[in-house]
């Protein structure tokens, strides 16, 4: 029972910590928690079974969202949040916007497809895995697998390409960076890109293990994974997979434990916890007073 | 002449960072009614003694005694109330709010009425709110910034910024005010302004420990001088004496390319 | 700029009159409007700009965003309907004890600000929000879980109930408002005040003018969450029922949305911040679900053309003194001696 709990959370975290990646890289640069993230991994997970409803088949179907998605994150930079960062405004105003964001695009899934909850196709089925008295469906393992591939091609980007230095250097010193020639606005844009795709195939792997997607998916979702994002460090790509999985494994342990209403909050209590005694996460930074 | 009354003794102290020594058994004295600077290159470590001095970083060695009682590792907030204030070497005003204001949050630990008595607008916090007005007034008056009370602070050009700054550091009540580079900026009819104004302060029995680079204004105000390079101690006297100290000025055109930004 | 000071010229001018027909208005808008629906509906803009004056000392004056004030709404509404409910207490008891309560957890959320400041604490305040949530849905012998609390009593003074229907709830609702923009008005124009908007503007620089940053903070939190708590009770008589879902996410951005379109540190503000964003879901009811679209896109746009609120504009009538201090001030010479010396060595 405690085994298969574990095994059903760690599944879960790895969803949580693919969208629990897309809260650090965007808050890595930009110092900004965007709110709207719940909504782009609904939407994502939406557009997926659009285009899975238009026989583009499974993954193409996946790929097609993973493009339309990140192109909406470029967007939302664009339109919604460059213009505050060229006026230098507070950044209360840009966290607001991603709110105002998160409401546009949930009620324009809602006015188009409609509130209620639609089946998504189940991605793999080839039998489950008995190890014990642990039962691993073959969905569990591939979102184990395919968060893990992710996760890693993410690391590998931010680390060992080019785009990924610029990403880092952004990181450190926009201004400084901007002057060595990186296209800094170049750089955010891609972020919001690679933060969009992941939450895509977080929608998708999610809306497979439930069978399930609608429009309010995101909210809750994305609520849980920013704590994720927070506990591990946020702005910090291995903190986003561990919070990721002590938030998965917190969750399904506290529901089958202390029931299901615990399930949603247990995350927070954690969250709560850990920031009072790290106040800047488990691998996250602290700054030095300037003065 | 006979010696003033000690009102500011700092022994030997030293902070590091890591491996870095950023002050290195730093020691000085300032008397009541006395102008002393700290002069250095840049990255000699002095925005630290000030920082040491006012409780935002901890000493790590020696002792900071004022008035009497050691101060050293206290609360920022007590050693305010002990009597020590300064300003920033970057301009730190509230600058949302108006000039007046900025000058009654400065006397924010002499405001003596309560929650309670602010809310039920008492008698008694109308008579030490009228007070506390009427002084900052007083103040601002005496330092020709009245004009200005109902500016924003943010709208004040660079020099009264300063001055204000000044002004509010004053307001707290302090008997030594320190000041992190106050001509920092600032053209040289606003600096000669400035001098004036120190040396106006230092005639109403102010105690001032300044830190500066203008040499025009630390040669005119100080009374004594200390010059730091690197964190440690290298020279201290009259101003005549510094000018002519060989020590000094080689730290002045031998070491300043080689430092990194003081703070 | 320069409308903004003709504008306030005239009302400086002639506060007395506007004053007296802005009572007036109030007092005879029940009968104006004459629908039950139209008088809930100004009650509820009533409770949240109550909500949004709570918020408003927090995030407008002390600049600490809390993304989680719903959970003191939560503890005002669910402490004071119990009370009702459970104990048969009258309502303006139930309704202090919710403050109290509430004042309590705000003790212990502003606790963490002497370690963690900016997002983090904002994250912390959303966590508490969803807390709150969790414990109304479970706590079950007590809150009845997710069942919610039903039939909540309407409030009643000396036997008479205050209701829509005979507009009670609606004077009462006034009432409430103008007692805690008094309180507000109070608080800000004092050194309490001063402090919270110095530590929003530097916290260091305060922490050097010796202000403890950490008892304001938590006065600040305190007294935010009694206000959100005495919004809630009303909110709570206001609805009848409410579960732990009333008092999620939405409403904590909600309340925000309420005191950053006002304008935030203003008072002012609340007003205008509650009456559209509380009023616009009815008025646009035509609009379907493009209603909430349209709310998002107004916050997108709000930020982008007027970051600081409707009303938040900065004052440009002089600072106001008293007829005593202004006495003095006439009698002043700018010639004495800075004489504050004196006084701290006497």
């Amino acid at each position: 029972m405690l085994a298969q709990q574990i095994f059903n959370g760690l599944a879960l975290g790895m969803g949580y910590a693919l969208i629990a990646v897309g809260y650090s890289l965007v808050f890595g640069i930009l110092r900004l928690v965007n709110f709207s993230h719940g909504a782009i991994y609904a939407f994502g997970a939406e557009m997926a079974m659009v285009f899975i409803g238009l026989n583009f088949g499974i993954v193409p179907g996946i790929i097609a969202s993973m493009i339309l998605t990140g192109i909406l994150g470029i967007a939302i930079d664009k339109i919604a949040l460059e213009p505050l960062r060229k006026k230098h405004s507070m950044p209360i105003a840009s966290l607001i916007t991603t709110i105002g964001v998160s409401n546009i695009i949930t009620n324009l899934l809602i006015v188009f497809l409609g509130s209620e909850k639609r089946n998504f196709p189940q991605l793999f089925n080839f039998g489950s895995v008995k190890i014990g008295s642990v039962v691993i469906s073959s969905t569990q393992i591939m979102m184990c697998v395919v968060s893990l591939i992710l996760m890693g091609v993410l690391v590998f980007i931010v680390y060992k390409t080019k785009i990924g230095l610029a990403m880092r250097a952004s990181e450190q010193n926009a201004k400084a960076a901007n002057l060595m020639g990186i296209n800094v606005n170049f750089v955010i844009s891609f972020t919001f890109f690679l933060a969009g795709m992941s939450a895509t195939i977080a929608g998708a792997l999610v809306g497979g293990y439930y069978q399930i997607v609608y429009p309010n998916m995101g909210f809750m979702a994305g609520l849980k994974a920013f704590a994720a994002a927070v506990l591990g460090g946020i702005g910090s790509l291995p903190g986003a997979l561990l919070g990721g999985l002590i938030v998965g494994v917190s969750e399904s342990m506290a529901a089958s434990f202390m029931g299901s209403t615990y399930r949603d909050s247990i995350a927070f209590v954690i969250l709560i916890i850990v920031l009072i005694v790290r106040p800047h996460g488990l691998f996250g930074r602290k700054g030095i007073t300037k003065v | 002449m006979a010696e003033k009354e000690v009102l500011l003794k700092v022994d030997n102290i030293t902070k590091r960072f890591g491996g870095i020594v950023a002050v290195d058994h730093v020691s000085c004295t300032v008397r009541k009614g006395e102008v002393v600077s700290i002069i250095g290159p840049n990255g000699a470590g002095k925005t630290t003694v000030f920082n040491m001095l006012t409780g935002v970083y901890e000493v790590d060695e020696g002792e900071i005694i004022f008035n009497g009682n050691p101060i050293h590792n206290k609360d920022p907030k007590e050693i305010v109330a002990a009597g020590i204030s300064r300003t920033f070497q970057n301009i730190r005003l509230f600058s949302d709010l108006r000039v007046i204001e900025n000058v009654l949050i400065g006397a924010h630990i002499k405001t003596k009425y309560n929650f309670f008595q602010s809310v039920f607008r008492t008698k008694k916090f109308r008579e030490e709110e009228d007070k506390k007005t009427a002084e900052a007034i007083q103040l601002l008056k005496s330092i020709g910034l009245d004009y200005r009370r109902d500016d924003y602070a943010s709208n004040l050009p660079y020099g009264e910024q300063r001055k204000l700054e000044i002004t509010r550091a004053i307001a707290t009540g302090a008997q030594l005010i320190l000041l992190d580079e106050p001509a920092a900026g600032m053209n040289p009819q606003e600096s000669a302004e400035l001098m004036e104004f120190i040396n106006k302060l230092k005639d109403q029995g102010y105690t001032i420990l300044m830190i500066e680079h203008d040499m025009s204004v630390v040669m005119n105000v100080s009374d004594r001088i200390y010059v730091i390079d690197h964190g440690k101690p290298i020279a201290e006297g009259l101003p005549e004496e510094i000018a002519n100290n060989p020590k000094v000025i080689e730290a002045y055109l031998g070491g300043v390319q080689n430092d990194a930004e003081d703070q | 700029m320069n409308f903004v000071h003709t504008m306030e010229t005239f009302v400086e001018g002639k506060k007395k009159i506007l004053l007296i027909l802005l009572a007036v208005f109030l007092i005879a808008l029940p009968y104006m409007l004459n629908s039950q629906y139209l008088v809930t509906v100004a009650v509820k803009i009533g409770s949240y700009t109550l909500l949004a004056l709570g918020l408003n000392v927090l995030t407008g004056y002390t600049g600490l965003v809390s993304l989680g004030h719903a959970g003191f709404v939560a503890i005002g509404a669910y402490t004071s309907s119990l009370c009702a409910v459970k104990l048969g207490m009258n309502f303006f008891a139930s309704m202090i004890l919710g403050m109290v309560v509430a004042g309590l957890a705000g003790v212990l959320l502003g606790l963490p600000t002497m370690r963690v400041t900016g997002t983090y604490l904002s994250i912390i305040t959303l966590g508490f929000g969803e807390i709150i949530k969790m414990i109304a849905m479970n706590w079950s012998s007590v809150t009845n879980g997710t069942l919610g609390v039903k039939n909540i009593p309407r409030p009643s003074i000396f036997g008479y109930d205050l209701t829509i229907a005979n507009n009670g709830l609606y004077y009462l609702m006034l009432v409430l408002v103008l007692i805690t923009t008094l309180f507000c008005i109070a608080v800000v124009k004092s050194k309490t005040g001063r402090a919270f908007q110095a530590i929003r503007a530097d916290e260091l620089a305060s922490t050097m003018m010796g202000i403890n940053i950490t008892s304001y903070k938590i006065l600040s939190f305190v007294i935010s969450a009694c206000i959100c708590a005495l919004g809630g009770a009303l909110y709570a008589s206001l609805i009848g029922y409410i579960d732990p879902n009333t008092f999620n996410f939405d409403v904590s951005t909600l309340i925000l949305s309420i005191v950053i379109l006002g304008g935030m540190g203003t008072i002012r503000g609340m007003f205008v911040g509650a009456a559209i964003l509380i009023a616009f879901p009815e008025v646009s009811r035509f609009l379907m679900e493009y209603r909430f679209v349209l709310y998002g896109v107004i916050l997108v746009l709000m930020m982008r053309f007027r970051p600081q609120g409707i009303m938040g504009w900065k004052s440009t009538m002089p600072y106001r003194l008293s007829k005593n201090v202004k006495e003095q001030v006439e009698k002043m010479d700018k010639n004495a001696p800075l004489n504050l010396l004196n006084e701290t060595k006497g």
